[in-house]
C-alpha cells in the first residue's frame, strides 16, 4: 500500500498574527513554523496503518525551501520520504493542482491530509485534489479503517456522522479522533536526517484567486461586569440591552 | 449570467444555513442585476421549495432521485454544475457546512473557478474587482480574497449574514440530469443525526464550559441552562480529550470555529486556541472564578465568580424570565 500526506507549513497556535506592507502580507518575523496539527493527525493515520510493512507513507508538501524543517519533522515522526514542490502556495487551488499532478506519477492507493490549514482555513485542499484526479473526497473524517480494498469512514455532519465505505482510490481530509498524533522519537529524529527530501518544480496554473489585504476583528469594548450575587441580572441585560435572547 | 445557489437539506427540510444561502444569494444577484436560481437535490416536498421563493428564488430545481438521496460530493458537485451551465449561472453560492467543504472545492476545480470558503460579508465589486471577506488564521484574522476567475464560488459560514425575506414566488421545475456510476463510489452507509440536540454549527446560542466545572458529572446545569435558552452546548479541548464531552463539541483553534449571537463561556480560561474559534460570536459572556482570567479581555460581559453558584441562579432567573 501507498499512501500520499499532504502536510502543510503553518505559524504556531500561539502566534499573535500581525500583518506587514500595508496588511497584504502576514508578518512572519519571530513565527515559529510548524507541521499543521491536522495533518499530523492524517500522517499519524498513514503510519499505523503501513506498521509492520504493510506499505509506505509519503508526505508532500507545496512550499519554499524554507519550510523543510517542516517536512523533516514529518519525517522524524515516521513518513518513510518526502517531497516538496518547490512554489510558494499561492492559494488551496494552485496547491491541490500540485498535489494532484505529483499524485499522478506515483499510483497512491489512498491520499490523506488535514481537514484544513490554520492559516487560511481553506479546507478545500482535499476536495481539489479528489476533483482533478476525478477519485472520491471524503471531508471531516473522525475515524478511517482499511482492508486492504475498502476504506471505512466516518464523516462529520451538523449533529452527528456519516459513515461512508469506497473501494479504489480515494482522498481524505482527517479531523479529531482519526489518530492520536505521534510525537518524533530520538530515533525518528535521526533517521529523518538521512531520508530521501524530493525536490520537485511546481506546475505553472492560472491563478483564479489571491488575498488582497488582510484585516484584524475589531476590538471590543471594555467588559460589562455583573456582580456573581446578582447573576440574574445578566439574563435582563442579554434580553434588553444585547437584545440576544 | 445569473446566480445559482445551492440550498443544503436533511429528512426533506431545509437548513437555516441553506435559507441564509439563498438571502445571499439573492443580495448578489440584486447586486449583479440579475436573477436568482435554487438547486435543490434529495426528496423535499413542494411546499418546502416554495420557501425558498421568499428568500429570492425566482426558479427552483428540483433533482430528486433514488441515486441522489444522499449526499455524495462527487455526484451534487457535477450536477450541480451542470445546472449552472444550463443557467448560464458564473455564480455559484453554498453553506460552509461540512457537506458544503467537500462540495464547493470541487465545484471550483470543474468550473475552474475561484473559491472562497467561510465567507462572511457580501462581496464588494469596486474598481472592477470581486472580492469577499473570509475567515482566516483560526478567527485571529480575516483575508479578503479577490476572486479573479470568470465563474466564482463562494461558500458562507452560517449565522454570518442571517436570513432575509423579500417578497417573492418562485417556479419549481424538475432537473434529472444524468448521474455518473463513477461519481457514486463512495457509498454512504449509515447516517447517525441527533435530531432532539440543536446542531453547534448553525446554532445562534451557546452555552459552552471548560475545566473549570471539574467534572463530566457536573454538566447537568450545563445542558439545564442551554435547554432553557433553546442553546447549543460547546466545550473547551481538555474537556473533550478526556473524554468528559464528545469531540463534536469541542470549539477553537483545533475544533470548530463558530460564531453564534450569544457565547457562554464557564470556567474556560480563554486561552488563544480557545479564543480562535469564538471570538467571532457576537457576544461573549465569560463566566470565571478568576478575575484575572484572559477571557474577561474579550468578553461583553463578565461574572467574577463560583460557576457551581452562578450558573444555577442564571437559571432560576431565566425560568422567572419565561414565566
Ligand atoms: C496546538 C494546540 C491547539 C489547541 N486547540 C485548542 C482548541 O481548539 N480549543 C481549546 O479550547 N483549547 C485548545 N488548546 C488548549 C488551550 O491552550 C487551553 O489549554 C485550553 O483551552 C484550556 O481549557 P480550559 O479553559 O477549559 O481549562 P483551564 O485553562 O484549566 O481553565 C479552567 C478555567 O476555569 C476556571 N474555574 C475553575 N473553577 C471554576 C469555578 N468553580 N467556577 C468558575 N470558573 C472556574 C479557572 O479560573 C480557569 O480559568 C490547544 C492547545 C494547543 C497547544
Amino acid at each position: 500500500m501507498k499512501i500520499l500526506v499532504c502536510i502543510s507549513n503553518v505559524p504556531d497556535t500561539t502566534t499573535k498574527i500581525t500583518f506587514t506592507n500595508d496588511n497584504t502580507q502576514f508578518n512572519t518575523s519571530g513565527v515559529q513554523f510548524i507541521v499543521n496539527p491536522y495533518d499530523e493527525i492524517a500522517l499519524s493515520r498513514a503510519i499505523e496503518l503501513c506498521e509492520g510493512g504493510k506499505g509506505t507513507v509519503t508526505a508532500i508538501n507545496v512550499g519554499d525551501s524554507s519550510t523543510d524543517p517542516t517536512i523533516r519533522k514529518a519525517l522524524a515522526i515516521g513518513a518513510d520520504d518526502a517531497v516538496r514542490i518547490n512554489a510558494v502556495p499561492r492559494d488551496a487551488y494552485f496547491t491541490a493542482y500540485q498535489i494532484a499532478e505529483y499524485a499522478k506519477t506515483g499510483d497512491f492507493d489512498m491520499i490523506l491530509c488535514g481537514r484544513e490549514s490554520i492559516d487560511y482555513n481553506g479546507a478545500q485542499v482535499a476536495a481539489m485534489v479528489g476533483e482533478f484526479l476525478d477519485i472520491p473526497s471524503i471531508s471531516i473524517i473522525k475515524k478511517l479503517d482499511y482492508d486492504e480494498t475498502t476504506a471505512t469512514l466516518e464523516r462529520e455532519i451538523e449533529g452527528g456522522k456519516e459513515v461512508v465505505s469506497v473501494t479504489g482510490k480515494f482522498i481524505a481530509s482527517c479531523a479529531e479522533g482519526v489518530a492520536e498524533p505521534k510525537i518524533p522519537t530520538m530515533r525518528g529524529i535521526m533517521s529523518a536526517r538521512t531520508k530521501s527530501l524530493q525536490v520537485v518544480e511546481a506546475v505553472e496554473i492560472a491563478e483564479v484567486a489571491k488575498v488582497v489585504k488582510f484585516e484584524t476583528p475589531a476590538p471590543r469594548g471594555a467588559v460589562k461586569q455583573v456582580p456573581a450575587e446578582e447573576a440574574a441580572k445578566l439574563i435582563d441585560l442579554l434580553h434588553t440591552e444585547a437584545k440576544v435572547i | 449570467m445569473s446566480v445559482l445557489v445551492y440550498v443544503e437539506q436533511a429528512d426533506g427540510k431545509f437548513k437555516k444555513s441553506g435559507f441564509e444561502a439563498v438571502s445571499y444569494a439573492k443580495a448578489i444577484a440584486d447586486g449583479q442585476g440579475t436573477h436568482l436560481t435554487a438547486i435543490s437535490i434529495g426528496n423535499v416536498g413542494d411546499s418546502e421549495l416554495k420557501e425558498l421563493g421568499k428568500y429570492g428564488a425566482s426558479k427552483v430545481l428540483n433533482v430528486s432521485s433514488d441515486q441522489l438521496k444522499n449526499f455524495v460530493n462527487q455526484a451534487y458537485a457535477s450536477v450541480i454544475v451542470e445546472a449552472a451551465a444550463k443557467e448560464n449561472a458564473d455564480i455559484v453560492i453554498l453553506s460552509n457546512s461540512f457537506s458544503g467543504k467537500g462540495l464547493a472545492p470541487r465545484i471550483a476545480v470543474k468550473l475552474k473557478a475561484g473559491l472562497v470558503d467561510g465567507a462572511v460579508e457580501l462581496p464588494q465589486t469596486t474598481d472592477g474587482k470581486f472580492t469577499v471577506k473570509k475567515n482566516a488564521f483560526s478567527g485571529k484574522a480575516f483575508a479578503v480574497t479577490e476572486l479573479t476567475s470568470v465563474n466564482k464560488v463562494i461558500a458562507l459560514n452560517p449565522n454570518a449574514f442571517g436570513t432575509k425575506e423579500s417578497a417573492g414566488d418562485a417556479t419549481i421545475e424538475n432537473f434529472t440530469p444524468e448521474v455518473k456510476t463513477t461519481d457514486l463510489t463512495a457509498i454512504v452507509k449509515e447516517i447517525v443525526r441527533a435530531t432532539d440536540k440543536i446542531s453547534l454549527p448553525d446554532a445562534e446560542l451557546v452555552v459552552s464550559a471548560g475545566r473549570g466545572l471539574k467534572a463530566p458529572e457536573n454538566w447537568g446545569m450545563i445542558e439545564e441552562l442551554a435547554n432553557l435558552l433553546g442553546a447549543a452546548t460547546a466545550c473547551s479541548k481538555p474537556v473533550s480529550d478526556a473524554g468528559w464531552r464528545p469531540h463534536s463539541e469541542h470549539v477553537g483553534q483545533t475544533g470548530i470555529a463558530i460564531s453564534p449571537n450569544l457565547y457562554i463561556a464557564i470556567g474556560i480560561s480563554g486561552a488563544i486556541q480557545h479564543l480562535a474559534g469564538v471570538s467571532s460570536s457576537k457576544v461573549i459572556v465569560v463566566i470565571n472564578k478568576d478575575p484575572e482570567a484572559p477571557f474577561f479581555k474579550v468578553a461583553d460581559y463578565g461574572i467574577v465568580g463560583d460557576a457551581f453558584e452562578v450558573v444555577p441562579k442564571l437559571i432560576e432567573a431565566l425560568k422567572a424570565h419565561k414565566g
